[in-house]
């Protein structure tokens, strides 16, 4: 294989805890910690291995986002990939524009392999790969826990809730990286300084001259219905006795 | 009249539960008229389970070897082939149709609602983000088909009785070849569905090891309960990801849930937030699942387990 491309959303970090704005308009962002998207991160984690096994001669770092998104690329230069390039926009695209962006991408670099998330912890769609590999008329493989290559096709195992399914695609092939993929690799601080120097190539999304998309309007944000707190028992007895008062036993 | 088409999920023999949660949820768009299409190898026995549920208008069959193993890049130019005359077309939001139905919207040029959770209007949602750490009402633009998955934990399935007409539908869509089914391997057990059990024990990463999740397994067969598991006790290896309940695993709504060992992370609390009764048993008492749960035992798991257990007999 020539070319990986993988992509990286900068999202909400993980541990932060988001809240919803009190008038309503959106969740709060300002002043919290970004990141990779973690799925996005195994994606690149994946893509790496491969390349290190001999498998892939370039692995290239794709974002779209604002001009802060060159901070997750750089981190993803700095884990190993060998270019990055940001598709630039000052707002945050659809699920479908994305993909649009994504295969102008495709299209320049030509790659054999895509390898992107299951889903964004931030909207949590799920839609952005799955959109690609049908714009590109290409196979998709979702919620992959293993891949193994052999010629121009790949054996995907794929995460599902009746647990693991085996498919087989031929290349070039869109991938989304599931939880148990592999575990992503720390940055070490040599590599973050060699990371500055690797060329990050940056697109404003008018070049790309995307078609108007469909749009879903957001228009209100709440904080989900609470749950009460219940009662605390002390001991099993008790746990049974208030089971029971349920009508659960 | 809205007319919609709804994509069942199947195993290749039935019919699967969520398909009922799906139609409650069609069903409360105004006008709703249902069709549901099933496209499989043998597709008889699925489409005459799908002809017995309550509001469907009629069952749609496609029949072809391919079809075997649900690919979505097979399925979605035939969804398509079929999505003519719909303003709808939804599928469960499950490992199937996160799969497959982004791809028809694709193919269609729309975007998809993910998860959807309410009905509020012709073309307005809502769904969770964040993992569930947010609501956001959504609309889908006027004059495209309307593509969504629906969160089933939102909806309680609708009855059955049902005798709608079953048609056979031809559909000319080319079926791809770079795209092919292996096989699967399913954790079979004569345990009940973790997805549509009435009661569920779950376990977390404070078990410590896959040899004392067997805890969890025997509380679980004497509750007749379906078996989860939080992304912590997944990552470390004690179960399979199947068994995985939050953001990034199935959302469900048993009647019971019981959190052992579980400390109770947003993205765990957004996969059981619709369960009826919550219990939860943890030895830190600053536990965040506490806050949620309607029967909480501060006690250590390796005494308070086998003890319940023991109390069922």
């Amino acid at each position: 294989m020539e070319k990986i491309l993988v992509g990286l959303k900068r999202v909400v970090d993980y541990n932060v805890r988001v809240r919803v704005k009190g008038d309503g308009s959106g969740v709060e962002t300002e002043g919290v910690k970004m990141s990779i998207n973690p799925f996005d991160e195994i994606a690149l984690e994946e893509a790496l291995r491969i390349k290190e096994r001999g498998e892939a001669s370039e692995v290239i770092v794709v974002s779209i986002g604002s001009g802060d998104a060159q901070q997750q690329l750089r981190t993803g230069l700095a884990m190993g990939a060998d270019r990055a390039i940001l598709v630039e926009t000052a707002t945050a695209l659809d699920p479908l524009s994305n993909a649009r962006a994504f295969l102008e991408i495709v299209k320049r670099e030509n790659p054999e392999l895509v390898i992107l998330g299951k889903q964004a912890i931030d909207n949590d769609n799920a839609q952005t790969g799955q959109m690609l590999a049908a714009l590109w008329g290409r196979p998709q493989a979702t919620f992959a826990s293993k891949l193994e290559f052999s010629g121009d096709s790949v054996r995907v195992t794929r995460e599902v809730d009746a647990g693991l399914d085996v498919i087989e695609v031929d290349l070039p092939a869109v991938v989304t990286a599931d939880l148990r993929l592999n575990e992503p690799r720390y940055v070490k601080l040599p590599d973050i300084m060699k990371a500055k120097k690797k060329p990050l190539d940056q697109v404003p999304v008018a070049e790309l001259s995307l078609p108007e998309s469909p749009a879903i309007a957001e228009t209100a944000f709440e904080p989900p219905a609470a749950r009460e707190r219940g009662i605390m028992v002390d001991d099993v007895a008790g746990l049974v006795g208030a089971l029971k008062d349920k009508g659960l036993l | 009249m809205a007319k919609v088409l709804l994509i069942a999920e199947h195993d290749g023999t039935s019919l699967n539960p969520n398909t009922g949660k799906c139609i409650a949820c069609a069903s409360s768009i105004a006008g709703a008229e249902i069709d549901v299409a099933v496209f499989a190898e043998f597709a008889g026995d699925i489409a005459a389970q799908a002809a017995e549920l309550e509001s469907v208008s009629r069952v749609l069959k496609s029949e072809n070897a391919a079809y075997r193993g649900g690919l979505a890049a097979i399925l979605a130019p035939q969804i398509v082939a079929m999505a003519g005359d719909y303003d709808y077309v939804l599928g469960p939001s499950t490992t199937f149709g996160k799969d497959i139905m982004p791809r028809v919207a694709a193919l269609l040029g729309v975007n998809q609602v993910s998860d959807v959770m309410s009905v509020e209007g012709e073309r307005t949602f809502k769904r969770p983000i964040y993992a569930g750490s947010a609501v956001v009402t959504v609309e889908a633009p006027a004059g495209v088909t309307v593509v969504g998955t629906i969160r089933t934990a939102s909806y309680r399935a609708v009855g059955t009785g049902n005798s709608a007409a079953v048609e056979s539908v031809d559909l000319s869509a080319d079926v791809p070849d770079h795209t092919r089914y292996v096989g699967s391997e399913t954790g079979k057990s004569d345990r009940p569905d973790l997805q549509s059990a009435a009661r569920v024990v779950a376990g977390g990463r404070a078990l410590g090891s896959e040899e004392n999740f067997d805890l969890i397994f025997k509380l679980a067969d004497k509750l007749e309960a379906g078996v989860g598991a939080s992304r912590a006790a997944v990552d470390a290896g004690y179960v399979p990801n199947e068994m995985q309940v939050g953001q990034t695993g199935r959302i469900i709504a048993p009647d019971l849930y019981i959190a052992i060992g579980i400390s109770g992370a947003i993205q765990h609390v957004t996969g059981i937030k619709d369960a009826g009764t919550i219990v939860a048993i943890n030895k830190d008492e600053e536990a965040p699942i506490f806050e949620i749960a309607d029967i909480g035992l501060v006690g250590d798991l390796f005494n308070v387990v086998p003890e319940l257990t023991e109390a069922l007999d």
